[in-house]
């Protein structure tokens, strides 16, 4: 059972978007007393995923959360847009595929720096990734 | 010509005295900002303009060319308010308490006449609100150009190419690497190797918050781009949650010569250019 605490959502627009957006993760990782560590990989697999956002599904909205589970304390991330959507989703979670120019590590990368890791995709609908971060994960 | 306007034309003095002590009153006069001289000859032309603009326009058509004169004052006042620091509820006490003058007018000269009056409160009320509108479209404006300018001053300064060491330079990069910041890190760091003839150049990234993997590729970039000049990249400030992330990120960063910190990389430098730094032996 996952109880949230705080929530706040971002809208993701531009590039300078990303910088508000791990300003904010920032804030609610040290708010749970998050490690140095950990607080890092949050944010840069936040940082992943919203550039993501940016570049393939032309923006959208990115809520963080602070939730609770029994004595574990974490944060949640929910990227939303309505993009095109990702045509092929296991060959997307494979290191290196990149159907752009980048080194195909964005979203492979961004799993195994998070304790939790959803992604729904529809054709022409849009994707949305939801990971959570354990402040002891 | 309607009651307001006639109203205005004749007792305009009284307006404008009246104006001046709502503005004078209240608590948010910023006299640190601008003496009561300056603020009474700004008053009294936009007072004029809209003197005027009446006389030859109707009154609810704030839309119509005739108002654009008092329209372009209070743009030029709010607009040059936002710049000197002024709050957006001072700026926005300056056309209201104007209103609160025109209906205090109106209710004297209008008294007994109910149905008028409320006619004439009702187009002064619209008018006024238009014109507060204009007011804060300006006064965001400037103050967004003031974040431009800012935005500009920081693009700046933000990308020192410096000389460390005959041969070698350094480029402490901080803030966030996004895709034009490369590009000016990229420009100055290889036209720097070029002017200098350095052989070795040291990224610096102890100042960028994360590194993620476009960030990571960025960096590859930068120091292929150096290697086809004939000079070695050494990347340095690299923090320890940093080396975690990129690992589990699977950034292979392994062909690149990174160090934990700066002194380290310029003592790699030195090694690979032969040189050597002693302390000086004194003779008793």
């Amino acid at each position: 059972m996952i109880l949230s605490l705080k929530k706040d959502l971002i809208k993701i627009n531009r590039e300078q978007d990303v910088v508000l957006l791990r300003n904010r993760t920032k804030e609610f990782a040290v708010k749970i007393k998050m490690g140095l560590v950990n607080q890092t990989k949050l944010i840069t697999a936040a940082s992943e995923l919203v550039r993501n956002m940016l570049r393939y599904g032309g923006g959208g909205e990115v809520s963080v959360e602070a939730v609770t589970k029994g004595r574990d304390n974490g944060i949640r991330m929910i990227f939303k847009d309505s993009g095109p959507g990702i045509a092929d989703v296991n060959k997307a979670m494979m290191d290196g595929y990149s159907t752009g120019k980048s080194l195909g590590l964005g979203l492979p990368g961004t799993k195994r720096l998070v304790n939790e890791f959803d992604l729904k995709s529809e054709l022409g609908k849009g994707t949305t990734v939801t990971i959570i971060k354990w402040a002891n994960g | 010509m309607n009651a307001t306007a006639r109203i205005v034309k004749d007792k305009k003095s009284e307006i404008f005295e009246l104006w001046m002590k709502n503005q004078l009153n209240d608590d948010g006069l910023r006299e640190d900002l601008m003496n009561n001289e300056d603020l009474r000859i700004q008053s009294e032309e936009l007072l004029d303009s809209l003197a005027i603009a009446l006389n030859t326009t109707d009154i609810t058509d704030y839309d119509s060319p005739g108002f654009d004169t008092v329209n372009e004052i209070l743009a030029g006042i709010s607009g040059s308010r936002a710049m000197h620091g002024y709050s957006p509820r001072e700026t926005g006490l300056y056309v209201l308490s104007l209103k609160r003058a025109l209906l205090d007018i109106l209710q004297i000269e209008l008294a007994g006449q109910t149905d008028l009056l409320y006619q004439e409160t009702l187009k002064v009320n619209n008018l006024v609100d238009s014109f507060s509108i204009t007011t804060f479209e300006t006064f965001i404006k400037g103050r967004e150009e003031v974040i431009l300018r800012q935005t500009d001053e920081i693009a700046e300064i933000s990308t020192p190419v410096i000389r460390v060491w005959d041969g070698i330079l350094a480029l402490p990069i901080i803030g966030t690497l996004d895709s034009s910041r490369t590009q000016v890190v990229m420009e100055n760091l290889l036209q720097e190797i070029v002017a200098t003839g350095s052989s070795i150049a040291i990224l610096d990234i102890s100042g960028v918050p994360a590194v993620d993997s476009l960030v990571a590729q960025h960096l590859i970039k930068a120091v292929s781009a150096t290697r086809l000049m004939g000079a070695e990249c050494i990347i340095s400030g690299i923090r320890p949650e940093i080396a975690q992330t990129i690992v589990h990120l699977g950034i292979d960063l392994s062909n690149i010569v990174t160090k934990a910190t700066l002194a380290s990389a310029l003592k790699f430098a030195f090694n690979t250019m032969r040189l050597e730094v002693r302390r000086k032996t004194v003779n008793a």
